[in-house]
């Protein structure tokens, strides 16, 4: 998982699948959700994942995420298979590399947006001061200044997914996995965070993969990949929008 | 990490302050009252010993008839003669006093006061067989006991009754009906013996006084025997109880007339029945522990499903698992010691309280602080951390989706 080993092989990709597949439930309640998959993404794409509901878009975006595993199939992290990691070893994976935006924003309830923040830093054994410090920053950073003592309770939707975007960002992920990240919100506020993460794209150089069924919200990214029925149907450059 | 953990902790209780009370409630409520009323129990038993040892120990007490208690049936059955005690004291080895008795109910007048109260009459070795101690003045001369004199030991109660204090007691006259005796004694006093009555509230005689002017007989209540502390009451008892049948002339096939009580055995049922009654507090509260740990489990349960989704989160943004579980076990472990030890604080409140409402003994039993709170950490280690080990162990998706 170190740097040093991704550094010292200049070619390979961020991210590659290599035949994944993701089988649900045993016996007659089986369902395969990924059918093969195999993609690579280099650092600094903007990468939206299309396609029809049950397609296996979540199903890939939570492998990718290291929130589940594949049945089958290898994910290689800067050339380091996954499937061979520990759980603490992917457990430290999520914490060093990855930022995870979920539809549901998935805050703790009665916490405010600056201790949901500063949440991830925690973990890293992080003074009082910088953790506030690092969290207001990244609530800044979404625009979300002056809501630091706000709980998810007192806030829409859309600075709901704003807060989860900033606890993804406070640890300065080098990939953020965003499933349906605008899924709750209306156009104007889902507008917003799509400028948000291609923002944080362009100036900070973070990877964003990112799941969407609307066209108007993929026309931001710079990579298109269509699913079909568990596999790439389609996987294609485009000129971003903005 | 362990500071770390404590911080995640206390942030979480903080966070779910209702939540903790109700859990702490638990606790607390089952440690109390598990604690209280194990101490009062204790304390009575504690109370009950006292008064027994009050009442003399290793005494052997020879009633004439057979049953005792209510409907007492001594009809019938020759009453014993000084000549029995005497026999008792020189015939039977291992007896340190042997006080004959008889008693008789007066009223007692001083001045414009009167007082009804017992008279007891007996000889010098029933201050030994009561375990009485003299605050004043002295036991009776040979002399006076020999002649059935006029004078007269009192106890606490006729003195502060009839004298109105007990200073200066010594010298006094009483009158008992027709004649005057002259106090020569007083007694420590004793306070209540466990059957309520009031052991201070007596007048202690020659026993040929009290035979002469107030009974009119010759007859023997009871015959009081002090038997020395190391010797075995039982032996003392058959060998008492031969030497009565053969002075009562009984052949071998008649029942003995006469009963002998042990005080020992008296202090056993008395004892067995206040440990018995602990028993049942204990019980009642041990229910209201298992209560309170039923109540721990339903809070511990009901918040499982936010508490799964909550430990989605923290796997999902890195924690390892066994970060999470030492911030459910510490948190846990901070929940369940406040509140036993809030549980403590309050039982031993309760208790003190308690003991001076009842009048018992405040006696503090570390053996039942330590079981109740260990039960109420168990109880609380065991339904905070085993639902967060069991969400830690799934992949972080499926807590997120738990439900
Ligand atoms: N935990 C699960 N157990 C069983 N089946 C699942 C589970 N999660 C997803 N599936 C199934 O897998 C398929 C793909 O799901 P998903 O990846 O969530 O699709 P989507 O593209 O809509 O995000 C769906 O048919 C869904 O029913
Ligand atoms: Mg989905």
């Amino acid at each position: 998982m170190s740097s040093d080993n991704a550094a010292s092989v200049a070619d390979v990709p961020l991210i590659e699948f290599r035949d994944v597949e993701k089988t649900y439930g045993k016996g007659t309640s089986e369902f395969k959700a990924l059918k093969g998959v195999n993609f690579q993404i280099n650092e600094g794409e903007f990468v939206a994942i299309m396609g029809p509901s049950g397609s296996g878009k979540s199903t890939v975006m939570n492998a990718l995420g290291c929130l589940d595993t594949p049945t089958a199939g290898s994910y290689l992290f800067q050339g380091i298979r996954v499937e061979s990691l520990s759980r603490d070893q992917r457990a430290l994976l999520r914490r060093n590399y990855l930022g995870f935006v979920f539809q549901g924003f998935n805050l703790l309830a009665r916490t405010s947006a600056l201790e949901n923040v500063e949440l991830p830093l925690l973990y890293r054994g992080m003074n009082r001061h910088e953790r506030h410090a690092a969290a207001r920053k990244s609530l800044a950073l979404v625009g979300l200044e002056g809501w630091e003592n706000h709980a998810p309770g007192e806030l829409s939707g859309g600075q709901q997914q704003r807060v989860a975007i900033a606890r993804a960002l406070v640890t300065s992920p080098k990939v953020l996995l965003a499933d349906e990240p605008t899924g709750n919100l209306d156009t104007a506020r889902s507008k917003e965070i799509m400028e948000l993460l291609s923002q944080l794209n362009s100036d900070l150089g973070i990877t964003v993969l990112m799941v969407t069924h609307e066209a108007e919200m993929a026309a931001y990214a710079n990579r298109l990949i269509h699913f079909v029925d568990g596999k790439v149907e389609q996987d294609f450059y485009q000129e971003p929008t903005s | 990490m362990i500071l770390n953990a404590f911080l995640l902790a206390v942030r979480e209780i903080r966070r779910n302050l209702m939540r903790s009370i109700l859990t702490m409630l638990g606790i607390i409520i089952g440690v109390a009252a598990v604690i209280t009323m194990v101490t009062l129990g204790n304390g009575a038993t504690a109370q009950v010993a006292a008064e027994i040892s009050s009442l003399g120990s290793n005494l052997l007490m020879v009633r004439p008839g057979q049953r005792m208690g209510p409907g007492r049936d001594s009809s019938g059955a020759k009453s014993f003669k000084i000549e029995d005690a005497d026999a008792i004291s020189k015939e039977i080895a291992s007896i340190v006093a042997v006080a004959p008795t008889a008693s008789a109910s007066v009223t007692a007048v001083y001045g414009n006061e009167n007082w009804s109260t017992t008279v007891v009459g007996s000889n010098n070795d029933y201050f030994i067989t009561g375990n009485w101690e003299l605050a004043e003045g002295r036991k009776f001369t040979a002399a006076e006991l020999k002649a059935g004199k006029t004078s007269c030991v009192i106890g606490n109660t006729v003195a502060k009754e009839l004298l109105g204090s007990n200073e200066d007691v010594l010298g006094k006259k009483l009158r008992l009906g027709s004649f005057s005796c002259q106090v020569i004694g007083l007694l420590q006093p004793k306070g209540q013996s466990m059957m309520g009555n009031d052991q201070d509230d007596t007048i202690i005689m020659p026993i040929k006084t009290v035979q002469r002017r107030l009974t009119g007989n010759q007859d023997i209540r009871m015959i009081r025997i002090s038997v020395k502390p190391d010797i075995n009451t039982d032996v003392v008892n058959r060998a008492i109880t031969l030497l009565l049948r053969d002075r009562r002339h009984l052949s071998d096939n008649e029942k003995n007339d006469f009963m002998v009580m042990d005080t020992r055995e008296i202090t056993n049922t008395l004892t067995g029945t206040t440990r018995v009654m602990t028993m049942l507090l204990g019980a009642v509260a041990a229910v209201s522990l298992i209560v309170g740990g039923i109540g721990i489990m339903n809070i511990m349960l009901v918040s499982v499903t936010e508490r799964t989704r909550e430990i989605g989160i923290r796997m999902a943004i890195g924690a390892l698992e066994k970060e999470v579980l030492l911030q459910f076990l510490v948190e846990a472990v901070v929940l369940s010691s406040l509140g036993g030890l809030i549980g403590i604080i309050l039982a031993l409140i309760a208790s003190s309280v308690g003991s001076i409402l009842m009048g018992v003994p405040f006696t503090l039993n570390y053996g039942i602080i330590t079981l109740a709170f260990v039960f109420s950490a168990i109880v609380g280690v065991v339904f905070g951390y085993f639902p967060a080990r069991n969400a830690a162990r799934l992949n972080p998706i499926d807590a997120l989706r738990h439900e």
